[in-house]
């Protein structure tokens, strides 16, 4: 899968868009889904919570791991992914798409041009291949 | 073979209790009383023992099979020990029951702590913690309470080296210290100036195994205590393999200062399907005032309880009684049998069976992780070459010894090396017992190459063959439901 | 050689293939100066003859006294198909089921256990034991902060009628991690936990609160009253419950409007000897939405590769193999062998056994306190249901007393001078339905002998 050009990275594999009305969708890479395996349980940030950048918000486990998610923004949870509850197997088949995990409203813009973009996240992929 | 759920032999009104009175419970007022009966079985005492024979015949054990589990030591437990520790006498004794009416029992507990604290060159020796994770909290609640009695308060930082067993983090976080990891070196041993850079004022201990988890003796062992002892921590020694130096080596030598033993490792008591371990300390003078309670003390020839009376620093009780006491009469009558010299002959057979293996493997075409050491009691093989020739990993290899008769070795562990199957022989298998198994991984590798999908869908002669785990944990099933039948 | 299989020609053999010349040459990795123990305090070995002798000799230095001691180990009948089956060497000899396809035995029994203890304590999902009932509080009230996740005060409640025992494990367990322990003191009279004393925490952050029933005096609690409070206060509970006493009292998944929240215990009365202490092992169970919270192995039931059901440890992300510094507690080996043998136990008795059990160690305690009573300077502390155990006070230091007792063959009861100094000369004592009325009998005749 390639790595979709509209996105922002952490080097710990957690994407960030920014949508239409300034919120941030996250959610997890497919080098790191694919590095996990099958997904038996995402723990998603409650709506509400206050997150900031770069500390975990959410677990993401397989039957042989279980991983941290880094918030790559800081700000408030206005929505996370429902879905995930049933059918957390979405960010294995779309991780970019249905298998998002929360929405955020950004408190400091600043932190989001920070962030990695696609061709920089790819080196950091393919830096750790060897 | 499949043996029913107890629960589908069960049929209303069928009992086996023969054997207990019927009597009526008085002042129990209605609205604590249960209005509805348990789901426990209705069986017959024969039901009941056939269906739990009949589940024990589908487990592999050591009374069985060979089970190179490495670094869980499964070596023959002798059946005298169950047997003698299970004597009437010892089996009724409440542990509360006054001191005097369980001297006989007392002077095994003693006896035994003094014979532990010789084998591992300690000053001190508690049994209470329960197996060897309690005994790894126990280790590092007392290094903590040891640099708090100082008013050393800032050293709240344990070093762990990258290979360490899961429970050393998990320890240190239960007593509320923070990990600091250290790298290993591509021979195995410490990286000592990663270990150079992150000792400091900050440091509370290090945890260490030697031989390590890679299953090769720690050289610069005398360094790495120096290193530490200079910055103000202690060294902890977790005891997981201690079944490789016993008699040759003792950590109190090497410069530990606490050290907890896996008494269901190397003293041969029985993992009993996942427990009771025992994970008894020993100390060195530092930390004697901080021993776990209770422990056993002798005043002229009676033997009491000792408590918080008599160790005020005492890190505290951490069992409800005395530990998993039964388990250690076991380790008694064992080392009583073994003796002096039976202590070294273990660690030499079993250093002898693992480097055997190791050798008749390697000439098998085989890849030892670390090809240029000397195994300990136990060594490492990696199947990374496998893998991406022949497309098979560590759990095919795995899945398939089950086939050939053979439980597997450990396997994904320690997880940093890729593909690893981490074997143990133990001393008590004999040499025809390991060639036996050097022939079925030949036959395995030979396998991999004409028919690898033979190895993907093993095991193929068990009762069950290979379970979906992703199913078992999205759509958990963890108790049995009637409308289920 | 004791356990060691090699003769000479293999010793040799092995070491040729090796290409070493000894078998001290495979230890040359070790610096010579860190070697070269003596051992002098490990004595020369004895034979299996020689150390059955010395054991046996023991065993009968120590007899077998009449005991009427709880305070949370209980001498109850095991029958004998339990023991003979847990240690066949299919169950005794293995290790935890990490292969899972050659352990289907361990494990399906381990699914059945969760099972029986699930239900018996009226909750939805259960582990497959932790080390015993004290440690088991620890770990609930671990559990219970991590699973709080509005509290932020780590604050435990718990009554001064739990176990004292059970209440040091806990802070030597859990107190290095800045949970705060609030105590509750009991009523006088009753020997239960003091509502009133509840209002102090009216409106505050409390994470949970600890109940135990029957409590360590033997009386039984207002389970329901004390669940309310604490839910309606935002707090969890964590019932402490003895498994014997549940066939007849209401199980805590039932206490209140809602049921209580995580179930601890020790199992040990479930086909478990006194056998001085341990191995025990602790129970706990829980509410599904908790279950990722819950330390320890859990089993599953799933599916193989044809379809067909099996079984296999499961939610392994929590534990410390995988999750590190970050898992739920650092359990690793538990105590398998005896749920083991709990199991059998209750598919032996069954829950008509288990009631019968109950119900009579109910009834033998109760006739002993009327023996006991019966006797000058001996008198019941508290009023109110109970279970069976009961606090007696004597008119004299207790611990001369028990000696002297002992002296008979008679282990008298826990003295309570030590946890509950308030209560004077004060004695826990329990009959099971071990206990006939010959042995209470000799027991009143001793104890009027010695006190009148």
């Amino acid at each position: 899968m390639t790595t979709p050009a509209g996105l922002k990275f952490l080097k710990s594999h957690e994407w960030a868009r920014t949508e239409s009305d300034g919120t941030v969708t996250i959610g997890i890479s497919d080098h790191a889904q694919n590095a996990l395996g099958d997904l038996v349980f995402v723990d998603v940030p409650e709506v509400g919570k206050t997150l900031t950048a770069g500390v975990a918000c959410a677990v993401v486990e397989s039957v042989k791991a279980a991983s941290d998610v880094y918030s790559p923004v800081s700000g408030e949870v206005v929505a996370n992914n429902d879905a995930l509850q049933a059918t957390p197997e979405l960010i294995n088949t779309d991780p970019y798409g249905a298998g998002w995990i929360a929405r955020i409203r950004p408190s400091n813009a600043a932190e989001i041009a920070k962030l990695l973009d696609a061709v920089a996240y790819d080196q950091v992929v393919a830096a750790e291949a060897h | 073979m499949h043996e029913k759920l107890i629960f589908e032999h069960s049929r209303t009104g069928r009992t086996a209790t023969a054997q207990f009175p019927a009597a009526e419970a008085a002042d129990i007022p209605a609205g604590l009383r249960r209005s509805k009966r348990p789901l426990l079985p209705e069986v017959s005492e024969l039901q009941a023992v056939r269906h739990f024979t009949r589940l024990s015949q589908l487990n592999f054990s050591i009374d069985t099979h060979f089970y190179p589990l490495g670094s869980c030591t499964m070596k023959y437990n002798p059946r005298a020990c169950n047997t003698l520790a299970m004597l009437p006498e010892f089996l009724s004794r409440h542990p509360y029951a006054p001191a005097a009416t369980g001297q006989g029992f007392l002077g095994c507990l003693y006896e035994l702590q003094d014979m532990l604290r010789d084998v591992t060159g300690m000053q001190g020796v508690s049994l209470t913690p329960m197996a060897g994770a309690q005994g790894e909290f126990a280790g590092v609640a007392m290094i903590r309470a040891y640099h708090q009695a100082r008013g050393d308060l800032a050293r709240v930082e344990i070093i762990v080296p990258d290979a360490a067993h899961g429970t050393n983090p998990a320890t240190a976080t239960m007593c509320g210290c923070k990990v600091v990891e250290i790298p290993s070196l591509p021979n195995g041993d410490i990286d000592i100036d990663a270990l150079k850079r992150v000792v400091g004022p900050a440091t509370a201990g290090i945890m260490l195994t030697n031989p390590s988890t890679l299953g090769v003796f720690e050289r610069r062992i005398a360094e790495v205590a120096g290193i530490v002892h200079d910055a103000g921590g202690l060294l902890y020694y977790d005891g997981a393999n201690l079944n490789a130096i016993l008699g040759k080596v003792r950590p109190g030598d090497m410069g530990f200062d606490v050290i907890h033993m896996n008494l269901h490792k190397t003293f041969s008591t029985p993992h009993g399907g996942g427990g009771p371990g025992s994970g008894a300390v020993g100390v060195g003078k530092r930390l004697l005032p901080f021993m776990p309670i209770p422990v056993v003390g002798k005043e002229g020839n009676q033997y009491r309880w000792l408590t918080e009376k008599d160790l005020p620093q005492s890190i505290g009780r951490l069992s409800g009684f005395m530990g998993n006491a039964g388990v250690l009469l076991r380790a008694y009558i064992y080392m009583r049998m073994l003796g002096r010299a039976g202590m070294q002959r273990v660690s030499e057979y079993a250093t002898l069976n693992a480097n055997y293996l190791l050798a008749r493997l390697k000439a098998a075409g085989f890849d030892a992780a670390y090809s240029d050491r000397r195994a300990s009691h136990e060594f490492i093989i990696t199947l990374k070459r496998q893998s991406k020739e022949l497309g098979v990993s560590a759990m095919d290899f795995a899945k398939r010894l089950l086939d050939h008769g053979f439980h597997a070795p450990t396997t994904y562990f320690p997880l940093l090396v890729p593909e690893c199957l981490l074997i143990e022989p133990t001393e008590t298998e004999a040499k025809e017992e390991l060639d036996a198994f050097v022939e079925a991984m030949i036959a395995i590798l030979a396998e991999a190459g004409t028919d690898p999908d033979k190895l993907h869908s093993a095991p193929h002669t068990l009762p069950v063959r290979r379970l979906d785990d992703v199913r078992a944990a999205k759509q958990l099933d963890l108790t049995w439901k009637a409308a289920q039948a | 050689m004791p356990f060691i299989p090699h003769t000479d020609t293999d010793v040799r053999d092995m070491l040729a293939t090796i290409g070493v010349p000894s078998i001290d040459a495979l230890f040359d990795e070790i610096p010579a100066s860190l070697r070269g123990a003596s051992l002098a305090g490990v004595p020369e070995a004895l034979t299996e003859m020689d150390i059955a002798r010395l054991m046996q000799e023991r065993a009968t230095q120590d007899g077998k006294p009449l005991n009427f001691i709880g305070a949370g180990a209980y001498e109850h009948h095991i029958p004998a198909a339990v023991w003979s089956i847990v240690t066949r060497g299919e169950f005794y000899s293995a290790y935890t089921p990490y292969q899972a396809e050659a352990s289907q035995g361990t494990l399906q029994l381990l699914y059945e256990y969760q099972t029986m203890i699930a239900s018996l304590t009226g909750m939805q999902v259960a582990n497959a034991s932790l080390y015993d009932g004290a440690s088991a509080v620890a770990e609930a009230a671990l559990m219970a902060v991590r699973a709080h996740r509005r509290s932020t005060s780590a604050r435990i409640l718990m009554p001064t009628t739990l176990n004292p025992i059970y209440r040091q494990v806990t802070r030597a367990i859990a107190g290095n991690q800045s949970l705060n322990f609030e105590m509750l003191p009991y009523v006088p009279g009753s020997g239960t936990t003091d509502a009133t004393a509840l209002d102090k925490w009216k409106g505050q952050d409390v994470t949970a609160l600890v109940i135990q029933q029957p409590n360590f005096f033997g009386q039984l609690e207002d389970v329901d009253a004390l669940t309310d409070w604490a839910h309606a206060n935002g707090a969890l509970v964590i019932a402490v419950v003895n498994p014997t006493s549940l066939a007849l009292l209401k199980p805590p998944g039932e206490w209140g409007q809602k049921g209580v929240d995580i179930v601890v215990g020790e199992g040990q009365p479930l086909g478990v000897p006194l056998a001085g202490g341990g191995p025990y092992f602790g129970f706990m169970t829980t509410r599904m939405e908790h279950v990722r919270q819950m330390p320890g192995r859990i089993v599953g039931r799933t599916l193989d590769l044809d379809g067909k059901p099996g079984f296999t440890l499961t939610l392994q992300a929590r534990e410390q193999h995988i999750r590190r510094t970050k898992a739920t507690s650092n359990i690793c080996t538990n105590q398998g062998l005896l749920v083991t043998a709990a199991t059998i136990y209750l598919s032996i008795v069954g829950p008509e056994g288990l009631e019968r059990v109950a119900a009579a160690s109910q009834s033998r305690t109760r006739e002993l306190v009327e023996a006991l009573t019966k006797i000058r300077g001996v008198r019941a502390v508290f009023s109110g249901p109970r279970f069976h155990e009961a606090v007696l006070t004597l008119d004299r230091p207790v611990e001369p007393v028990l000696e002297a007792l002992a002296a008979q063959g008679i282990v008298g009861g826990y003295s309570l001078a030590e946890h509950y100094p308030e209560l004077g000369n004060a004695l826990l004592v329990c009959a099971t339905e071990t206990r006939n009325s010959n042995d209470i009998a000799r027991y009143a005749a001793a104890l009027a002998s010695l006190l009148n």
